[in-house]
Protein backbone atom coordinates (compact mmCIF):
# COMPACT_ATOMS: atom_id res chain seq x y z
CA UNK A 1 0.00 0.00 0.00
CA UNK A 2 0.97 3.20 -0.68
CA UNK A 3 -0.78 5.60 1.61
CA UNK A 4 -1.64 3.48 4.49
CA UNK A 5 1.05 1.54 6.60
CA UNK A 6 -0.46 -1.10 9.12
CA UNK A 7 1.07 -0.98 12.07
CA UNK A 8 -1.45 -4.04 13.55
CA UNK A 9 -3.37 -6.03 12.12
CA UNK A 10 -6.44 -6.38 14.24
CA UNK A 11 -6.97 -9.84 16.08
CA UNK A 12 -9.77 -8.92 18.62
CA UNK A 13 -11.61 -10.96 15.80
CA UNK A 14 -9.42 -13.76 16.21
CA UNK A 15 -9.15 -13.70 19.65
CA UNK A 16 -13.00 -14.30 19.76
CA UNK A 17 -12.96 -18.19 19.02
CA UNK A 18 -10.51 -18.99 21.44
CA UNK A 19 -11.39 -16.50 23.82
CA UNK A 20 -11.72 -16.38 27.98
CA UNK A 21 -9.62 -18.76 29.53
CA UNK A 22 -9.21 -16.27 32.16
CA UNK A 23 -5.56 -17.14 33.04
CA UNK A 24 -4.12 -13.76 32.38
CA UNK A 25 -3.90 -10.79 35.67
CA UNK A 26 -6.63 -9.08 36.79
CA UNK A 27 -6.01 -5.39 35.82
CA UNK A 28 -6.13 -3.77 38.55
CA UNK A 29 -3.51 -6.16 40.84
CA UNK A 30 -0.63 -4.99 38.57
CA UNK A 31 -0.06 -1.37 39.23
CA UNK A 32 -2.90 0.96 38.77
CA UNK A 33 -5.35 -0.01 41.82
CA UNK A 34 -7.20 3.57 40.80
CA UNK A 35 -7.84 3.80 36.72
CA UNK A 36 -9.04 0.51 35.23
CA UNK A 37 -7.07 0.27 31.94
CA UNK A 38 -7.78 -3.59 30.71
CA UNK A 39 -5.96 -3.38 27.21
CA UNK A 40 -2.29 -3.20 28.87
CA UNK A 41 -2.73 -6.15 30.02
CA UNK A 42 -0.89 -9.28 28.46
CA UNK A 43 -2.33 -12.58 27.23
CA UNK A 44 -1.24 -15.95 28.93
CA UNK A 45 -2.15 -18.11 26.34
CA UNK A 46 -0.41 -16.45 22.90
CA UNK B 1 -16.28 2.35 14.16
CA UNK B 2 -13.36 3.90 13.73
CA UNK B 3 -11.32 6.49 15.92
CA UNK B 4 -8.58 8.72 14.06
CA UNK B 5 -6.34 11.59 15.56
CA UNK B 6 -2.98 13.48 14.43
CA UNK B 7 -0.42 14.08 16.54
CA UNK B 8 2.92 15.77 15.08
CA UNK B 9 2.14 14.95 11.85
CA UNK B 10 1.41 11.35 12.23
CA UNK B 11 -2.01 10.45 11.45
CA UNK B 12 -3.43 7.18 13.17
CA UNK B 13 -6.58 5.31 12.23
CA UNK B 14 -7.70 2.69 14.61
CA UNK B 15 -10.73 0.25 13.68
CA UNK B 16 -12.15 -0.44 16.82
CA UNK B 17 -14.10 -3.57 16.34
CA UNK B 18 -11.06 -5.28 15.04
CA UNK B 19 -8.14 -3.66 16.93
CA UNK B 20 -6.27 -2.31 13.71
CA UNK B 21 -4.14 0.34 13.41
CA UNK B 22 -3.24 1.71 10.73
CA UNK B 23 -0.55 5.07 9.91
CA UNK B 24 -1.74 6.99 7.19
CA UNK B 25 -1.15 10.13 5.20
CA UNK B 26 -2.80 13.00 5.38
CA UNK B 27 -5.36 12.33 2.11
CA UNK B 28 -6.19 9.01 3.55
CA UNK B 29 -7.13 10.47 6.86
CA UNK B 30 -9.21 13.31 5.08
CA UNK B 31 -10.81 10.95 2.95
CA UNK B 32 -12.04 9.56 5.76
CA UNK B 33 -14.11 12.30 7.24
CA UNK B 34 -16.13 11.30 3.51
CA UNK B 35 -15.78 7.40 2.43
CA UNK B 36 -17.38 5.03 2.65
CA UNK B 37 -20.67 7.11 4.01
CA UNK B 38 -20.36 9.11 0.55
CA UNK B 39 -19.38 7.13 -2.48
CA UNK B 40 -16.34 7.30 -4.48
CA UNK B 41 -17.14 9.32 -6.91
CA UNK B 42 -19.15 11.74 -4.68
CA UNK B 43 -15.79 11.93 -1.99
CA UNK B 44 -13.62 12.72 -5.30
CA UNK B 45 -15.48 15.31 -6.25
CA UNK B 46 -15.79 17.08 -3.03
CA UNK B 47 -11.63 16.40 -2.12
CA UNK B 48 -10.41 17.12 -5.97
CA UNK B 49 -8.89 20.95 -5.22
CA UNK B 50 -7.24 19.74 -2.61
CA UNK B 51 -5.75 16.40 -4.09
CA UNK B 52 -4.77 15.12 -7.29
CA UNK B 53 -7.58 12.96 -8.54
CA UNK B 54 -5.67 9.95 -9.32
CA UNK B 55 -4.34 9.55 -5.75
CA UNK B 56 -7.78 10.05 -4.59
CA UNK B 57 -9.13 7.22 -6.39
CA UNK B 58 -5.71 5.35 -5.68
CA UNK B 59 -6.06 6.04 -1.84
CA UNK B 60 -9.87 5.20 -1.82
CA UNK B 61 -8.61 1.51 -3.48
CA UNK B 62 -6.78 1.00 -0.51
CA UNK B 63 -9.25 1.83 2.31
CA UNK B 64 -11.76 -0.25 0.45
CA UNK B 65 -9.30 -3.08 0.58
CA UNK B 66 -8.85 -2.82 4.11
CA UNK B 67 -12.65 -2.45 4.67
CA UNK B 68 -12.81 -5.95 3.04
CA UNK B 69 -10.48 -7.70 5.03
CA UNK B 70 -12.30 -6.23 8.19
CA UNK B 71 -9.25 -3.81 9.10
CA UNK B 72 -11.54 -0.94 8.78
CA UNK B 73 -15.07 0.09 9.86
CA UNK B 74 -15.55 -3.72 10.72
CA UNK B 75 -18.65 -4.79 13.13
CA UNK B 76 -18.69 -5.45 16.54
CA UNK B 77 -20.48 -9.01 16.74
CA UNK B 78 -18.87 -9.61 20.34
CA UNK B 79 -22.52 -9.04 22.38
CA UNK B 80 -23.17 -12.62 21.11
CA UNK B 81 -19.97 -14.35 22.23
CA UNK B 82 -20.70 -17.20 23.96
CA UNK B 83 -17.69 -17.12 25.78
CA UNK B 84 -18.48 -13.91 26.85
CA UNK B 85 -22.22 -14.30 27.74
CA UNK B 86 -21.70 -17.72 29.45
CA UNK B 87 -19.10 -17.20 31.43
CA UNK B 88 -18.80 -18.83 34.92
CA UNK B 89 -17.99 -16.55 38.34
CA UNK B 90 -15.23 -17.67 38.89
CA UNK B 91 -13.06 -15.75 41.58
CA UNK B 92 -8.99 -15.97 40.15
CA UNK B 93 -7.74 -12.59 42.14
CA UNK B 94 -7.71 -11.18 45.76
CA UNK B 95 -6.57 -7.62 47.14
CA UNK B 96 -5.88 -8.93 50.70
CA UNK B 97 -6.01 -6.12 53.37
CA UNK B 98 -3.54 -7.54 55.26
CA UNK B 99 -3.17 -4.27 57.75
CA UNK B 100 -5.92 -1.76 58.03
CA UNK B 101 -3.02 0.35 59.71
CA UNK B 102 -0.83 2.23 58.45
CA UNK B 103 2.19 4.28 58.95
CA UNK B 104 1.69 7.64 56.44
CA UNK B 105 -0.85 9.57 56.95
CA UNK B 106 -1.06 10.30 53.14
CA UNK B 107 -3.78 13.52 53.03
CA UNK B 108 -5.54 11.76 49.85
CA UNK B 109 -5.65 8.44 50.93
CA UNK B 110 -8.87 6.75 49.77
CA UNK B 111 -8.21 4.44 52.85
CA UNK B 112 -8.69 6.79 55.10
CA UNK B 113 -5.24 6.18 56.13
CA UNK B 114 -5.67 2.66 56.68
CA UNK B 115 -8.80 2.05 58.62
CA UNK B 116 -11.12 2.76 55.55
CA UNK B 117 -13.30 4.93 57.95
CA UNK B 118 -14.09 2.29 60.07
CA UNK B 119 -11.94 3.48 62.85
CA UNK B 120 -10.96 -0.21 63.33
CA UNK B 121 -7.00 -0.20 62.77
CA UNK B 122 -7.01 -4.16 62.92
CA UNK B 123 -4.15 -6.09 60.94
CA UNK B 124 -5.26 -9.23 59.46
CA UNK B 125 -5.22 -12.60 61.45
CA UNK B 126 -3.18 -16.14 60.12
CA UNK B 127 -6.70 -17.59 60.73
CA UNK B 128 -8.40 -15.20 58.48
CA UNK B 129 -5.69 -14.87 55.93
CA UNK B 130 -5.66 -18.92 55.15
CA UNK B 131 -9.52 -19.02 54.94
CA UNK B 132 -9.07 -16.02 52.32
CA UNK B 133 -6.47 -18.32 49.93
CA UNK B 134 -8.43 -21.41 50.87
CA UNK B 135 -11.94 -19.19 49.99
CA UNK B 136 -9.59 -18.22 46.88
CA UNK B 137 -8.51 -21.82 45.64
CA UNK B 138 -11.85 -22.92 46.36
CA UNK B 139 -14.22 -20.37 44.28
CA UNK B 140 -11.36 -20.44 41.22
CA UNK B 141 -12.82 -23.40 39.34
CA UNK B 142 -10.41 -24.79 36.87
CA UNK B 143 -8.04 -21.32 36.85
CA UNK B 144 -4.82 -22.29 37.54
CA UNK B 145 -3.11 -18.61 38.05
CA UNK B 146 -4.12 -17.27 41.22
CA UNK B 147 -3.34 -13.62 41.85
CA UNK B 148 -2.86 -12.73 45.48
CA UNK B 149 -1.87 -8.78 46.28
CA UNK B 150 -1.04 -8.09 50.05
CA UNK B 151 -2.53 -4.90 50.37
CA UNK B 152 -3.56 -2.04 53.19
CA UNK B 153 -2.86 -0.09 55.04
CA UNK B 154 0.35 -0.65 54.70
CA UNK B 155 1.31 -4.49 54.86
CA UNK B 156 4.46 -4.37 56.02
CA UNK B 157 3.00 -3.71 59.65
CA UNK B 158 2.21 -6.97 59.41
CA UNK B 159 4.69 -9.02 57.98
CA UNK B 160 5.11 -12.14 59.42
CA UNK B 161 1.79 -13.13 58.83
CA UNK B 162 2.55 -12.15 54.81
CA UNK B 163 5.29 -14.60 55.00
CA UNK B 164 3.40 -16.91 56.93
CA UNK B 165 0.10 -16.75 54.05
CA UNK B 166 3.21 -17.04 51.07
CA UNK B 167 4.35 -20.42 52.83
CA UNK B 168 0.61 -21.68 53.29
CA UNK B 169 -0.53 -20.98 49.61
CA UNK B 170 2.45 -22.75 48.43
CA UNK B 171 1.82 -25.45 50.01
CA UNK B 172 -2.10 -25.41 48.29
CA UNK B 173 -0.94 -25.04 45.20
CA UNK B 174 0.41 -28.78 44.60
CA UNK B 175 -2.51 -30.01 46.02
CA UNK B 176 -4.99 -27.72 44.10
CA UNK B 177 -3.02 -27.79 40.96
CA UNK B 178 -2.89 -23.79 41.45
CA UNK B 179 0.34 -21.15 41.40
CA UNK B 180 -0.26 -18.01 43.20
CA UNK B 181 1.33 -14.97 41.91
CA UNK B 182 1.66 -12.45 44.90
CA UNK B 183 2.05 -9.21 45.15
CA UNK B 184 3.03 -6.62 47.49
CA UNK B 185 2.08 -3.34 47.37
CA UNK B 186 3.99 -1.08 49.81
CA UNK B 187 5.06 2.34 51.11
CA UNK B 188 8.78 1.44 51.92
CA UNK B 189 9.13 2.87 55.57
CA UNK B 190 9.34 -0.49 57.03
CA UNK B 191 11.56 -2.21 54.53
CA UNK B 192 14.77 -3.37 55.11
CA UNK B 193 17.14 -5.52 54.19
CA UNK B 194 15.70 -9.02 55.20
CA UNK B 195 12.74 -7.87 54.13
CA UNK B 196 13.58 -6.58 50.91
CA UNK B 197 15.23 -9.89 50.29
CA UNK B 198 12.16 -11.46 51.24
CA UNK B 199 9.87 -10.02 48.42
CA UNK B 200 12.51 -10.01 45.98
CA UNK B 201 12.64 -13.80 46.45
CA UNK B 202 9.09 -14.51 46.97
CA UNK B 203 7.01 -12.06 45.08
CA UNK B 204 5.98 -11.77 41.87
CA UNK B 205 5.48 -7.80 41.44
CA UNK B 206 6.28 -5.27 43.99
CA UNK B 207 4.35 -1.99 43.93
CA UNK B 208 6.09 0.68 45.66
CA UNK B 209 4.39 4.02 46.41
CA UNK B 210 6.37 7.51 45.81
CA UNK B 211 4.87 10.38 44.02
CA UNK B 212 8.33 11.60 42.53
CA UNK B 213 9.89 14.69 43.61
CA UNK B 214 10.89 15.08 46.95
CA UNK B 215 8.28 18.11 47.80
CA UNK B 216 5.68 16.37 45.31
CA UNK B 217 5.76 13.30 47.73
CA UNK B 218 6.52 15.27 50.88
CA UNK B 219 3.24 17.17 50.60
CA UNK B 220 1.21 14.06 50.11
CA UNK B 221 2.86 11.73 51.53
CA UNK B 222 4.16 11.90 55.69
CA UNK B 223 4.16 10.01 58.84
CA UNK B 224 2.25 10.80 61.41
CA UNK B 225 4.58 13.28 62.87
CA UNK B 226 4.03 15.44 59.68
CA UNK B 227 7.77 14.12 58.49
CA UNK B 228 7.69 13.66 55.03
CA UNK B 229 8.84 10.10 53.66
CA UNK B 230 11.10 10.62 50.52
CA UNK B 231 14.33 10.56 52.15
CA UNK B 232 13.53 7.11 54.84
CA UNK B 233 11.90 5.11 51.62
CA UNK B 234 13.72 6.24 48.30
CA UNK B 235 17.23 4.98 49.65
CA UNK B 236 15.34 1.38 50.30
CA UNK B 237 13.32 1.41 47.13
CA UNK B 238 16.55 2.06 45.36
CA UNK B 239 17.88 -0.87 46.75
CA UNK B 240 15.32 -3.38 46.26
CA UNK B 241 15.44 -2.58 42.55
CA UNK B 242 18.77 -2.98 42.32
CA UNK B 243 18.59 -6.48 44.05
CA UNK B 244 15.47 -7.34 42.44
CA UNK B 245 17.06 -8.38 38.76
CA UNK B 246 14.07 -8.99 35.99
CA UNK B 247 11.76 -9.35 38.25
CA UNK B 248 8.38 -7.02 37.74
CA UNK B 249 8.12 -3.90 40.23
CA UNK B 250 6.20 -1.08 39.70
CA UNK B 251 7.10 2.30 40.90
CA UNK B 252 3.55 3.97 41.44
CA UNK B 253 2.79 7.56 42.29
CA UNK B 254 -0.40 9.39 42.27
CA UNK B 255 -0.92 12.95 40.49
CA UNK B 256 -3.61 15.70 41.78
CA UNK B 257 -4.83 19.19 41.07
CA UNK B 258 -1.35 20.23 43.19
CA UNK B 259 1.26 18.57 40.87
CA UNK B 260 -0.22 18.64 37.50
CA UNK B 261 3.23 18.71 36.00
CA UNK B 262 3.69 15.17 36.78
CA UNK B 263 5.81 14.96 33.84
CA UNK B 264 8.62 15.50 36.30
CA UNK B 265 7.96 13.16 39.00
CA UNK B 266 7.98 10.60 36.19
CA UNK B 267 11.34 11.89 35.09
CA UNK B 268 12.68 12.20 38.32
CA UNK B 269 11.48 7.97 39.45
CA UNK B 270 13.69 7.38 35.86
CA UNK B 271 16.25 9.89 37.35
CA UNK B 272 16.57 7.76 40.97
CA UNK B 273 16.45 4.38 38.72
CA UNK B 274 13.45 3.55 38.48
CA UNK B 275 12.70 2.20 35.01
CA UNK B 276 8.94 1.05 35.50
CA UNK B 277 6.83 3.26 36.46
CA UNK B 278 3.55 4.47 36.82
CA UNK B 279 1.87 7.73 37.89
CA UNK B 280 -1.63 8.07 37.99
CA UNK B 281 -4.84 10.82 38.77
CA UNK B 282 -5.98 11.12 42.01
CA UNK B 283 -9.44 9.82 42.88
CA UNK B 284 -11.14 12.07 45.02
CA UNK B 285 -14.75 13.65 45.36
CA UNK B 286 -14.50 17.50 44.45
CA UNK B 287 -14.20 18.92 47.33
CA UNK B 288 -10.96 18.11 48.01
CA UNK B 289 -8.81 20.87 46.96
CA UNK B 290 -6.22 18.31 45.79
CA UNK B 291 -8.76 17.06 43.28
CA UNK B 292 -8.57 17.25 39.59
CA UNK B 293 -10.73 19.44 37.62
CA UNK B 294 -12.63 19.64 34.43
CA UNK B 295 -10.09 22.80 33.85
CA UNK B 296 -6.64 20.93 34.30
CA UNK B 297 -7.26 18.36 31.75
CA UNK B 298 -5.39 20.69 29.46
CA UNK B 299 -2.42 20.35 31.95
CA UNK B 300 -2.55 17.06 32.20
CA UNK B 301 -2.72 16.14 28.36
CA UNK B 302 0.55 18.37 27.95
CA UNK B 303 2.23 16.00 30.57
CA UNK B 304 0.93 13.14 28.63
CA UNK B 305 1.95 14.50 25.74
CA UNK B 306 5.52 15.31 27.05
CA UNK B 307 6.23 11.64 28.53
CA UNK B 308 5.22 10.35 25.56
CA UNK B 309 7.69 12.27 23.18
CA UNK B 310 10.28 11.40 25.80
CA UNK B 311 9.56 7.52 25.11
CA UNK B 312 10.30 8.22 21.79
CA UNK B 313 13.03 9.79 22.45
CA UNK B 314 14.70 7.57 24.50
CA UNK B 315 13.40 4.49 22.94
CA UNK B 316 16.47 1.37 22.60
CA UNK B 317 18.69 3.95 25.01
CA UNK B 318 20.38 3.29 28.62
CA UNK B 319 17.63 6.19 29.87
CA UNK B 320 14.67 4.43 28.34
CA UNK B 321 11.80 3.90 30.94
CA UNK B 322 8.39 2.49 31.19
CA UNK B 323 5.15 3.98 32.02
CA UNK B 324 2.38 1.18 33.14
CA UNK B 325 -0.58 3.64 31.10
CA UNK B 326 1.59 3.72 27.18
CA UNK B 327 1.88 0.11 27.77
CA UNK B 328 -0.15 -1.43 25.54
CA UNK B 329 0.70 -5.16 23.23
CA UNK B 330 -1.27 -4.66 19.92
CA UNK B 331 -0.53 -7.46 18.58
CA UNK B 332 -0.92 -9.95 21.50
CA UNK B 333 -2.53 -8.16 23.91
CA UNK B 334 -5.79 -9.73 26.19
CA UNK B 335 -8.92 -11.65 23.56
CA UNK B 336 -12.13 -10.10 23.47
CA UNK B 337 -13.51 -11.59 26.57
CA UNK B 338 -11.33 -9.84 28.78
CA UNK B 339 -11.62 -6.93 27.00
CA UNK B 340 -15.59 -7.23 27.28
CA UNK B 341 -15.02 -8.29 31.15
CA UNK B 342 -13.05 -5.52 32.52
CA UNK B 343 -11.35 -5.28 35.86
CA UNK B 344 -13.42 -8.02 37.20
CA UNK B 345 -14.06 -6.25 40.49
CA UNK B 346 -16.72 -8.25 42.76
CA UNK B 347 -16.76 -10.85 39.78
CA UNK B 348 -13.58 -12.17 39.00
CA UNK B 349 -11.49 -10.20 41.81
CA UNK B 350 -12.78 -9.34 45.59
CA UNK B 351 -11.15 -7.59 48.64
CA UNK B 352 -10.66 -9.58 51.89
CA UNK B 353 -10.78 -6.82 54.73
CA UNK B 354 -9.22 -7.83 58.38
CA UNK B 355 -12.26 -9.10 59.79
CA UNK B 356 -13.06 -11.31 56.97
CA UNK B 357 -15.35 -9.65 54.88
CA UNK B 358 -15.71 -9.73 51.75
CA UNK B 359 -15.97 -6.55 48.99
CA UNK B 360 -15.64 -5.57 45.28
CA UNK B 361 -12.39 -4.42 45.40
CA UNK B 362 -10.17 -2.21 48.06
CA UNK B 363 -12.00 0.90 46.90
CA UNK B 364 -15.21 -0.22 48.09
CA UNK B 365 -14.30 -1.94 51.45
CA UNK B 366 -15.85 0.32 54.33
CA UNK B 367 -18.73 0.50 52.97
CA UNK B 368 -21.40 -1.43 53.88
CA UNK B 369 -23.77 -1.31 50.90
CA UNK B 370 -20.42 -3.05 48.78
CA UNK B 371 -20.17 -5.62 51.30
CA UNK B 372 -20.59 -9.34 49.33
CA UNK B 373 -20.16 -11.24 52.25
CA UNK B 374 -17.95 -13.00 54.69
CA UNK B 375 -15.09 -15.47 54.52
CA UNK B 376 -16.00 -16.45 58.06
CA UNK B 377 -19.79 -17.10 57.54
CA UNK B 378 -19.97 -18.43 54.15
CA UNK B 379 -22.05 -15.54 53.40
CA UNK B 380 -21.89 -14.52 49.29
CA UNK B 381 -24.09 -12.06 47.73
CA UNK B 382 -24.59 -13.90 44.41
CA UNK B 383 -26.68 -10.67 43.41
CA UNK B 384 -24.31 -8.01 44.10
CA UNK B 385 -21.83 -10.19 42.30
CA UNK B 386 -23.79 -10.78 39.01
CA UNK B 387 -24.25 -6.83 39.32
CA UNK B 388 -20.57 -6.19 39.09
CA UNK B 389 -20.34 -8.99 36.56
CA UNK B 390 -23.20 -6.85 34.36
CA UNK B 391 -21.17 -4.23 34.56
CA UNK B 392 -19.68 -4.20 31.51
CA UNK B 393 -19.35 -1.97 28.30
CA UNK B 394 -22.36 -3.11 26.06
CA UNK B 395 -24.74 -2.15 29.71
CA UNK B 396 -22.89 1.16 29.98
CA UNK B 397 -24.40 3.91 27.53
CA UNK B 398 -21.48 6.23 27.57
CA UNK B 399 -19.44 3.30 26.42
CA UNK B 400 -21.22 1.84 24.09
CA UNK B 401 -20.69 4.57 21.05
CA UNK B 402 -16.93 4.97 22.48
CA UNK B 403 -13.90 4.04 20.27
CA UNK B 404 -11.76 3.49 23.80
CA UNK B 405 -14.20 1.03 24.75
CA UNK B 406 -12.01 -2.35 24.46
CA UNK B 407 -9.10 -0.91 26.04
CA UNK B 408 -10.16 0.76 29.38
CA UNK B 409 -13.32 -1.65 29.21
CA UNK B 410 -15.86 0.21 31.08
CA UNK B 411 -12.90 2.20 33.50
CA UNK B 412 -13.14 2.01 37.13
CA UNK B 413 -16.51 0.96 39.01
CA UNK B 414 -15.16 2.56 42.11
CA UNK B 415 -14.56 5.83 40.30
CA UNK B 416 -18.14 5.14 38.51
CA UNK B 417 -19.94 4.83 41.69
CA UNK B 418 -17.96 7.72 43.41
CA UNK B 419 -19.04 10.21 40.88
CA UNK B 420 -21.98 9.41 39.53
CA UNK B 421 -23.62 6.61 42.58
CA UNK B 422 -23.66 3.73 39.62
CA UNK B 423 -21.32 1.88 38.71
CA UNK B 424 -22.30 2.14 35.46
CA UNK B 425 -21.93 5.41 35.04
CA UNK B 426 -18.36 6.09 34.09
CA UNK B 427 -16.39 8.84 35.60
CA UNK B 428 -16.17 11.24 32.52
CA UNK B 429 -12.84 12.93 33.51
CA UNK B 430 -10.94 9.81 33.88
CA UNK B 431 -12.37 8.80 30.20
CA UNK B 432 -11.04 11.64 29.00
CA UNK B 433 -7.73 10.80 30.55
CA UNK B 434 -8.01 6.75 29.70
CA UNK B 435 -8.34 8.31 25.87
CA UNK B 436 -5.92 10.99 25.80
CA UNK B 437 -3.35 8.22 27.40
CA UNK B 438 -4.47 5.19 24.71
CA UNK B 439 -3.92 8.00 21.91
CA UNK B 440 -0.50 8.84 23.40
CA UNK B 441 0.59 4.61 23.54
CA UNK B 442 -0.55 4.50 19.68
CA UNK B 443 1.32 7.62 18.65
CA UNK B 444 4.50 6.44 20.53
CA UNK B 445 4.08 3.11 18.72
CA UNK B 446 3.22 4.64 15.30
CA UNK B 447 6.25 7.13 16.09
CA UNK B 448 8.45 4.17 16.25
CA UNK B 449 6.97 2.05 13.47
CA UNK B 450 9.76 1.10 11.26
CA UNK B 451 9.77 2.24 7.42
Amino acid sequence: MKHIKTLNKGTLKETASHAGCGECQTSCQSACKTSCTVGNQECENK
Amino acid sequence: MIHKFEKNGVYVVLDVNSGAVHVVDEMIYTILDHYPEKGKAETITQLKEKFNENDLAEAIDEIQLLIDHEQLFSKDTYIHNLEFKNRKPVIKAMCLHIAHDCNLRCKYCFASQGDYETSDRSLMSLEVGKKALKFLVDNSGNRRNLEVDFFGGEPLMNFDVVKELVSYGRSLEPIHNKLFRFTLTTNGVLLNDEIIDYANEHMDNVVLSLDGRRDVNDFMRFTPNNKGSYDTIVPKFQKLVEKRGNKNYYVRGTFTHFNKDFAKDVLHMVDLGFKSTSVEPVVAKPEHDYALKESDLEMVFSQYDLLAEEMIKRHKTKDDFSFFHFTMDLSQGPCIVKRLSGCGAGSEYVAITPQGDIYPCHQFVGDEKFKIGSILTNEYNNHLSHEFKEAHVYNKEACKGCWAKFYCSGGCHANAYNFNNDINVPYALGCEMEKKRLESSLYIQASLMED
